[in-house]
């Protein structure tokens, strides 16, 4: 396998074989509380996307360097260093979506699916690799979000709202369940999604 | 209102009518990853009590007396918090094991694995930078409302995770479709919980 179908093989990986939210089940919190609308989840997927392709690169830069003892606090301190630009950046520019999200942007730090990735991945595999990876588990866990987005914004309030602009819309005569924007409809949303998702995977290997 | 009043009723707020698990989605990692019997989850919430406590505890006097005086906690809290939890969780690890070596044996992996659960860090962020919790706006937490407020977000914790260990144990001898098997039956049965909890929203006017 040459270089360039290895890296591409490191991107594709993230997105369905190993989705970090479907397949590995790690930084599911997130996920699960920010998906009320489509706006909020791709907001938080950037974030999170850019701090994990940020990480992974420095720790996979610094990864020769780093004494395995205190690799757990080193790779936290490169990653909350990330979350805090995020932090500032999305206050400063999109300071309404910001309160959305509110407690969301700090705990990007402790998502477990940036950790994760850095301890699996990035400390073990050279630069280019580790961007890639981190490229496609963000992106991965990005599209996720926007799905269950769009199913629970569409349900819950019956149209889409981007950047204040409508994009569909179910009509006058549909009575949205306010169930699937409140709390329990992320769970529901979630796991039928999964299940979804595992009668596809036994229909192609039946 | 009175002093004691107050308490009870920050208590009640974080354990029941904003619990960390099923209403806000904080700390659910562990919540799906350890549910699977309930004397783990009789082990993580111990341990998380005991964690999310003393990191509160902790944070509050740093924020309060270091970081807030210094005019840095706005862009220093994230790192701050993080390193306090991460050496508070090594430090407790140390002190049990020589103090109490059952405790130890009984909490297990569970202790290490805190760091990475999110639900300490917010407990400790909400303990001095309340307005997350849209309870009590631009309100700040006295040292010992702060305690109250963290014991009831692990108390609440706990609560859940044992009662929806309990229900795992039931239904992994349930007849469940294929698709549904693990864990999307599990999200399933986490939306009728979450479901029973939002009848406490409202109450006292909170």
């Amino acid at each position: 396998m040459n270089a360039f179908s290895e890296i591409w093989q490191d991107f594709k990986n993230g997105l369905l074989v190993e989705n970090p939210l479907m397949r590995l089940m790690i930084g599911l919190c997130s996920s699960l509380a920010v998906s009320t609308r489509v706006e909020n989840g791709l907001f938080l997927g950037v974030g999170a996307t850019f701090v994990l392709v940020c990480s992974n690169v420095i720790i996979s830069l610094i990864r020769k360097i780093i004494p395995d003892e205190v690799r757990i606090p080193m790779f936290i301190v490169v990653i909350a260093s990330f979350v805090t630009i995020v932090d500032l950046a999305m206050k400063a520019y999109f300071p309404g979506i910001y309160d959305r999200l509110g407690v969301w942007i700090p705990l990007i730090v402790v998502n477990c699916m940036i950790l994760g990735r850095a301890e699996a991945f990035a400390s073990k595999n050279p630069v280019i690799r580790s961007a890639a990876d981190g490229l496609g588990m963000g992106m991965g866990y990005t599209i996720v979000l926007i799905i269950m987005g769009v199913v629970r914004e569409l349900l819950g309030t019956g149209s889409i709202v981007l950047f204040e602009n409508t994009i569909v819309t179910l009509g006058s005569g549909f009575k949205p369940p306010v169930i699937m924007i409140m709390f329990p409809g992320a769970f529901l949303t979630f796991g039928l999604l999964m299940a979804l998702l595992n009668r596809l995977q036994n229909r192609v290997d039946a | 209102m009175g002093e004691i009043e107050r308490y009870i009723l920050i208590f009640i707020g974080a354990a029941l009518i904003y619990n960390i698990l099923l209403i806000r989605f904080i700390g659910l990692c562990p919540f799906f990853g350890v549910s699977s019997s309930i004397e783990t989850s009789i082990g993580m919430g111990l341990a998380v009590i005991f964690v999310m406590t003393v990191a509160s505890a902790i944070c509050w006097v740093v924020w309060n007396y270091i970081l807030y005086p210094l005019g840095v906690g706005e862009f220093l809290y994230i790192p701050a918090f993080i390193l306090v939890i991460a050496s508070l969780v090594q430090f407790e690890e140390m002190v049990i094991k020589k103090a109490s070596p059952t405790l130890y044996k009984a909490l297990g992996i569970y202790l290490p694995l805190i760091t990475t659960n999110c639900a300490v860090l917010a407990a400790a962020t909400e303990s001095v930078k309340p307005g997350f919790l849209k309870l009590h706006v631009a309100y700040h937490f006295t040292f010992i409302e702060a305690i109250v407020y963290s014991l009831g977000v692990a108390l609440g914790f706990t609560v859940v995770i044992i009662m929806f260990a309990a229900i795992r144990e039931r239904i992994d001898v349930a007849p469940v479709p294929r698709s549904f098997k693990g864990y999307p039956i599990a999200f399933i049965t986490a939306a009728l919980m979450s479901l029973a909890l939002t009848g406490f929203s409202n109450l006292f006017g909170l």
